[in-house]
């Protein structure tokens, strides 16, 4: 049983490599591992498609972010602190994690007339969604972004050849390329990242980066830094999503939360409350 | 064979030396890039592609517009473009050659361009355009330098280069499609994602290739004794008119499909290449300019393409490709690369410039093409001009 088992997951790892996603979240269904509705959550590419896994989301509450003003430039301001996101002062070389964007930019496709006040003004807490299906990993010509067996997206810059077709691929605009040497200074001779933290590397000119769920925190039992920031008011939520008996998934099977763009079918794992 | 080209006019010479002067000023801009990081260019986090990887999609159509006279004449036994096959491919050695060169300038690491075969990925689109771009060069060299040759030498070509031949036609539909597939399968750029992308891409290949093909040899008819004759050059302008007017076409359902359907996502780029977006109090309309002078020109080169007095007459015709040229190029060569990133899928407007720096240096990658074709071309003219003597 064991044998056919990885026989059949071999054979729907290479359909799904073939771009024939389908068979292996059909193959779950067969096996009456999970039901419609959780095979919805995770039915992503390659052999990493199993509920049994472990697969990171997290939930973004909105509201608290706007009763706390300010919160979410200190969640912003700890994650670009810590993995050395360097600073250019300007827009078109600009390099970001996590942001912040109006309604109408986060949700284009819910915009409609006559909005709810509040919600005009509220901002939104954006950054890479680490899709169950995600497209930049499908458009990547070397696997230097790839999709971990937690659920992370995630890149390795040292493989990176800098092609940018992960950036056309994305439909959040949640990754950022170095346009130009993070290590370097400004004219005025201010360097780019403030403070070098030693426990994260640097990158180099000319490749991709983005949010990555704080892998090395995670690694050593610790929350990403901005759910850590978050947490004296749980504006943050983070977990694993095929945890039934986990936190995210007790909010998430109680109250309502959105997702950015789900008609694209890329199956994010950042949820908000509204 | 290759003695010959080294011996030439002082045009030729002079062509020559206009060509390597951009193309010093090209390497020199490069260096200054590669040593700077790509931020030496207009484009940003928003616009992330610009003029180079916009040269190098327009590119690829001018390469795979070859096989509008290797096709007739292998697969229809079209006994009158037996003459200029070999021109047909050496273009394309050129725009391939060009089409290379505009990726490794767009790279961020170039010096890790070979991961691509080091860690090969079949998910993704570049790794098949590599392929078919490499494979595509491969057999325009082999199929162009063989029967050139073996005309150099008087003697039949040999027999198993046919089967490359015969290859390198469903190969020039690959190339095309392909590229035309980095953009069609990207969620969340509703402007690239239409079927229509390949088709319409092959459409224009197949009139902007053979439109560059028709007027180089207008160019060695006046300055060399190589005529391509006059059926050849009007069954060239069938194609390129037909061509055309099928790519039009495709315009015309994509227009159509955005505007009918009422879809913002569809019709927003659209508006911005065509009549700009406004942002808060801010009309961005940097393309529309160049948008509307396309679109105008090339119904007007269509329409001249009919006619026969046109067709018949040189001097007229030659304004009428060049135009034909100007508006395919910047219909693909500018709008439909650079439009997909506006507005950027978080609906925000960003608009791109080119800098100096990476306007010199895709006019170097333009000149190095050039030269290539020019070397080509001046080889093939003298043989052929010295077996038909």
């Amino acid at each position: 049983m064991d044998m056919k088992r990885r026989d059949f997951l071999k054979i729907a790892g290479l359909t799904a490599i073939a771009g024939i996603g389908a068979p292996t979240a059909f193959s779950r269904l067969l096996k009456g591992e999970v039901d419609g509705g959780a095979a919805y959550a995770s039915g992503g590419e390659g052999a990493a498609a199993d509920s049994n896994r472990v697969r990171l989301g997290m939930v973004i509450d909105v509201k608290k972010f706007n009763q706390y003003k300010g919160l979410a430039q200190k969640c912003i301001d700890a994650c670009h602190q810590i993995h050395n996101v360097p600073d250019y002062g300007n827009k078109k070389d600009e390099i970001k994690w996590l942001w912040q964007e109006r309604y109408e930019n986060a949700f284009p496709e819910h915009s409609h007339y006559r909005r709810n006040e509040e919600l005009e003004k509220m901002y939104f807490l954006v950054s890479c969604n680490h899709c169950d299906n995600p497209p930049c990993v499908r458009a990547c010509p070397t696997q230097a972004t790839f999709k971990m067996k937690n659920g992370i997206v995630a890149m390795d810059y040292h493989r990176c050849i800098g092609c940018r077709f992960c950036m056309a691929a994305c439909p959040y605009g949640a990754r950022s390329f170095n346009w130009r040497d993070p290590r370097g200074r400004s004219a005025d001779g201010r360097p780019f990242i403030a403070h070098v933290n030693p426990d994260f590397p640097t990158r180099m000119r000319g490749v991709v980066e983005k949010c990555n769920f704080c892998v090395e925190r995670l690694a050593e039992g610790l929350p990403p830094k901005c759910v850590e920031v978050a947490s004296p008011v749980k504006a943050m939520i983070f977990g694993d999503l095929n945890d039934p008996n986990s936190e995210i998934s007790r909010i998430l099977r109680s109250r309502f939360t959105i997702q950015r763009k789900p008609a694209l079918g890329t199956h994010p794992s950042l949820f908000y409350l509204i | 064979m290759l003695e010959k080209a080294l011996k030439g006019s002082k045009t030729y010479w002079t062509w020559i030396a206009v060509l390597l002067g951009f193309i010093t000023v090209g390497v020199i801009c490069y260096i200054q890039q590669f040593n700077y990081g790509l931020g030496y260019t207009g484009m940003s986090r928003d616009v992330s592609w610009g003029v180079y990887i916009a040269q190098f999609t327009f590119l690829v159509g001018v390469a795979a517009g070859g096989v509008m006279v290797v096709l007739p004449y292998y697969l229809h036994d079209y006994k009158t473009f037996g003459r200029i096959t070999v021109l047909g491919e050496f273009l394309a050695i050129g725009a391939v050659t060009m089409c290379l060169m505009f990726i490794l300038a767009d790279l961020g690491q170039p010096m890790r361009a070979l991961n691509v075969l080091l860690h090969p990925t079949p998910n993704s689109m570049l790794f098949y355009d590599m392929i078919v771009l490499n494979g595509y060069l491969f057999l325009n060299i082999i199929c162009g330098w063989v029967v050139l040759h073996s005309e150099y030498k008087g003697a039949p070509p040999p027999k198993w280069y046919k089967i490359f031949a015969y290859l390198s036609i469903p190969w020039a539909f690959s190339i095309h499609t392909v590229t035309a597939f980095l953009y069609a399968g990207l969620p969340g750029r509703d402007f690239w994602l239409t079927a229509v992308m390949a088709p319409r891409f092959l459409a224009s290949a197949f009139a902007a290739g053979p439109s560059l093909l028709l007027l180089i040899a207008i160019i060695l008819k006046r300055n060399t004794k190589f005529d391509i004759g006059e059926v050849a050059q009007n069954k060239l302008c069938t194609i390129i008119t037909y061509a055309a007017v099928t790519n039009l076409f495709l315009v015309g359902c994509e227009f159509f499909t955005a505007y009918y359907s009422n879809i913002p996502g569809h019709m927003l780029t659209l508006d911005y290449l065509f009549w700009g977006i406004k942002e808060g109090t801010e009309v961005k309309n940097n393309l529309v300019p160049f948008m509307r002078f396309s679109m105008i020109l090339n119904i007007i080169a269509i329409i001249l393409m009919f006619l026969p007095q046109v067709r018949k007459d040189d001097s007229k015709l030659v304004p009428v490709l060049i135009a034909m040229f100007v508006s395919l190029w910047i219909d693909k060569g500018v709008g439909l690369v650079l439009g997909g990133f506006v507005p950027t899928p978080l609906e925000h407007i960003t608009e791109y410039t080119p800098t100096l720096g990476e306007i010199l240096i895709t006019l170097g990658v333009w000149a190095t093409g050039f030269l290539i074709i020019t070397l080509l071309f001046k080889i093939t003219v003298d043989v052929k001009v010295m077996r038909e003597n």
